[in-house]
């Protein structure tokens, strides 16, 4: 009698897709509100993103390895900031470590990461036909969209883009004499920005949302896969941080456009008192900061659940510490909103305070911790498949382990005065988050591709490709702890005006950007790899990771609405690897109890009883409604 | 007894029902949180910028009294919308619907005076930041007023074509606590100057 019903409604839907008219090209492909074209954008704007900013990294790498080179074959790409004798412009410079700052952390690794694979994945995982909003979704690329286009412009401004550091601490952002970076190219950022942070609630809403309000039958929370977890808890996480980002940019742009002093005071130019007075800078930061610590999380945690989805994929076993795993998330997103301040040591903040942000700050090693015992545990003894997607998972623990012990020694107040803005705090935050969130998004691409576009990815090149890029990231960044140790500060055109950097390190300095120049060409593999395969790829089968979660059971290409006819109602947990008595290795969460009495542990066969209720149960199916 | 404890163990096994909001209802609540962290935000800023001295003491214009009043009735008129479309009476909605968006014209327009008050007794938005926050906040709070207007001409032109009644009451809903908000949020900013000003 249910398959009876089943069917009948089965047939209901396919009558009510059929008057569903074919889509015009534009709204199919540019203003679609489809999850998965939205999460397409994403993902190739992040990559156009990526080479931009990783470009820019390698430009003022050059400098540093080299400062003697002549860099006229940079001409014709950036033109007159060279200068006639050849080098590179000293402010350009500094717009460069801008950019790329700015460009990497919200371009590529929030919107490129988070907005790719949340987009992609929540409906896919959660079992719904699409996110809750499909009208905001699109407004939030487009928002995004918006943003680039006006960061992408101020890049060939005259006075060049924003050059204060992609923290933009005032009073040099602030006032346009401070630097020609601080003129229009300081405005068009924070307009970008500000259209940025609208894109990433109007994301982040839709995301909680669908989570909350759209999973299927049966998909309770505890049976919620990890990946969907993170997203939702970065979602969370920006939606309270992005509007603490977006007052501050707001003050600030009042003090640059109107004359306010929210963050200004007692300033002289050139011998002249500015009328600006009361204001204060460091309230700045501490704004800035409210958003700039959770934005690493927001950064790394899709990273993570894209782990920890591979990791148990590729190892056949189930994660260790499911609910262990849940719990540190939760407690890296809480932590992340009390610890701030640690970017303020050197403010001159009463050393009470400090000590009291340096204990918070030293906690998040152990949530962090469980995860990384969590993934090594999983691996052991597991039946491994090195596919690439799993080498860059493994890749990212290693990174995240080895940045975040440099977290400790930074976190430590005493020590980061002494550390503070050399290049050990750009070593530690380039691989515990910059490396390892990258590693996420490209361990993400490898293993989702077959779901995005139907085809396989190359095996052999992406070996070549993570290889590369993770013998090249190590070599740039662990020697960048050493002359950090030295006192190398960062953000600096030239070491030639201090005795201790003048004569040290040339070597050192000249390999880091051998290495970034590898790492960077090495890319271009992975690019050649993802156009070659989008277009002559392998064809995908439905499941080719045999893994167990919702994604795997549409069609090869899913299309509108995701599943044709009933979304499938889910009765276990997403980790059912390798279970003993089990046929296969692997139970998808929408195989019934009822159909495994081979392998069901005794409170699982318990859980039968259940399942009729559990397939009578209401979800929302927005094709049920009127739409 | 055996029934009834076995009763309980049925009740403790019934699989999680996966929860169903209605997710346009939802969406406007997460929306609300943004706006309460983007308030929160300016008027910690305040508070920590207050802390350090230097601080510019005035009198808060009485203007702005009044017009909280006024967004307070406001506030009532829009529940009575709310409850004439639950029951079908669509002349009260629209009369509702209509009253509440003058009274937030005339909210704009007293704030605007409020304003003009605040210069006359020389508190520029330029000048020490005690002045320029109060700008910030009004004017803040303005622009979101003007978007729940905007909300509101939706929700009157939907009554005329008779879409809002007792079994569609998602709109006229999502209008009432975006507008009740609205109001709390302002009180919250009259109080916050008033105590900490």
């Amino acid at each position: 009698m249910a398959t009876e019903s089943a069917v009948s409604t089965l047939s209901v839907h396919d009558a009510e897709h059929d008057h569903h008219e074919e889509l015009s090209f534009w709204r199919k492909y540019i203003f679609a509100e489809d999850h998965k074209t939205i999460a397409k954008q994403y993902l190739i704007s992040g990559i156009v993103w990526a080479i931009i900013g990783i470009s820019f990294s390698v430009m003022f790498r050059l400098q540093l390895g080299f400062p003697q080179m002549k860099l006229e074959f940079l001409r014709p790409i950036i033109g007159n900031w060279i200068d006639e004798s050849g080098k590179l412009d000293p402010n350009f410079y500094l717009a460069l470590v801008t950019m790329h700052g700015t460009i990497m952390v919200f371009f590529v690794l929030t919107a490129g990461l988070s907005g790719t694979f949340s987009n992609f994945l929540i409906p896919l995982q959660v079992g719904a036909r699409d996110m809750a909003s499909g009208f905001l979704n699109m407004l939030s690329y487009w928002f995004f969209f918006l943003a680039s286009m006006l960061m992408f412009v101020s890049l060939f401004l005259e006075t060049g883009p924003a050059a204060g550091g992609w923290v933009v601490y005032p009073p040099l952002s602030a006032l346009p004499q401070a630097h020609m970076g601080s003129e229009l190219g300081m405005t068009l950022w924070l307009s970008s920005m500000a259209l940025f942070i609208v894109s990433q609630l109007l994301g982040g809403i839709n995301y909680i949302t669908t989570v909350i309000n759209l999973r299927t039958r049966g998909m309770s929370f505890s049976k919620l896969p990890l990946t969907i977890w993170a997203f939702f808890l970065t979602a969370i996480l920006g939606l309270i941080s992005f509007p603490v980002l977006l007052s501050a940019a707001l003050l600030l742009i009042f003090d640059r456009s109107f004359g306010t002093s929210f963050f200004l005071s007692e300033i002289y130019i050139a011998g002249e008192a500015l009328p600006n007075v009361g204001g204060s800078p460091i309230l700045f930061q501490h704004l800035f900061w409210f958003l700039g610590h959770p934005e690493v999380y927001i950064v790394m945690l899709p990273a993570l659940g894209i782990t920890s989805e591979i990791i148990a994929t590729n190892s056949r076993k189930p994660i260790f510490g499911y609910r262990a795993m849940i719990a540190s998330m939760m407690g890296i997103a809480f932590l992340a909103f009390i610890v701030w301040a640690h970017h303020m040591f050197v403010t001159g903040m009463n050393p009470f305070l400090g000590s009291v942000f340096m204990f918070l700050t030293l906690i998040i090693a152990v949530p962090s911790a469980v995860k990384a015992f969590n993934y090594i545990t999983t691996l052991w003894r597991g039946n491994i498949r090195f596919t690439p997607a799993m080498l860059f998972s493994i890749g990212l623990v290693s990174f995240f382990i080895s940045g975040g012990v440099t977290g400790l020694i930074l976190g430590n107040s005493a020590l980061d005065i002494q550390l503070h803005d050399t290049y050990f705090v750009v070593a530690h935050f380039h691989l515990v988050m910059g490396a390892s969130s990258a590693f996420g998004l490209l361990a993400g691409v490898y293993h989702w591709f077959p779901k995005m576009f139907g085809r396989m990815m190359n095996e052999k090149l992406g070996y070549i490709h993570f290889w590369l890029t993770f013998i090249g990231i190590y070599c740039i960044f662990f020697p960048m702890h050493y002359i950090g140790i030295a006192g190398f500060p960062r953000r600096y055109y030239a070491f030639s005006a201090n005795d201790f950097t003048k004569n040290i390190f040339h070597d050192m300095n000249a390999f880091i950007s051998v290495m970034a120049i590898v790492t960077f060409s090495a890319q271009f593999l992975f690019l050649y790899n993802f156009v070659y395969s989008l277009i002559k790829g392998k064809k995908a089968t439905q499941n080719p990771w045999q893994s167990n979660t919702l994604e795997w059971t549409t069609p090869i290409v899913p299309g509108h609405g995701n599943w044709p006819g009933e979304i499938p109602a889910v009765y276990r947990w997403p980790y059912d690897y390798s279970k003993p008595g089990a046929k296969d290795d692997f139970i998808p969460q929408n195989v019934p109890y009822s159909a495994t009495p081979e392998s069901n542990l005794p409170h699982e066969n318990e859980l039968i009883s259940l399942e009729k209720a559990i397939e009578a149960q209401n979800y929302n199916d927005q094709f049920k409604q009127p739409h | 007894m055996k029934e009834e404890t076995e009763e309980i163990k049925w009740l403790e096994e019934e699989p999680e029902e996966t929860l169903s909001v209605n997710p346009k209802r939802f969406i406007l609540w997460l929306f609300i949180v943004s706006i309460l962290m983007l308030f929160a935000s300016f008027t910690s800023a305040y508070l920590v910028r207050r802390a350090e001295g230097n601080w510019l003491d005035f009198v808060m214009p009485p203007v702005f009294a009044y017009s909280t009043g006024v967004l307070i009735v406001s506030s009532i008129t829009m529940h009575w919308a709310y409850l004439a479309a639950k029951k079908d009476n669509f002349n009260a909605l629209r009369i509702a619907i209509t009253v509440t968006f003058v009274l937030g014209m005339i909210f704009l327009y007293m704030q605007f005076q409020g304003w003009v008050e605040l210069v006359k007794s020389d508190v520029y938005f330029v000048g020490n930041p005690a002045g320029s926050f109060i700008y910030v906040f009004t004017g803040m709070h303005a622009f979101h007023l003007i978007s729940g207007l905007i909300v509101l001409v939706f929700a009157l032109v939907a009554a005329f074509r008779l879409r809002i009644h007792a079994k569609s009451l998602d709109q006229i809903h999502i209008a009432t606590v975006y507008w009740h908000f609205l109001d709390i949020l302002w009180l919250y900013l009259f109080f916050f100057l008033l105590y900490f000003h």
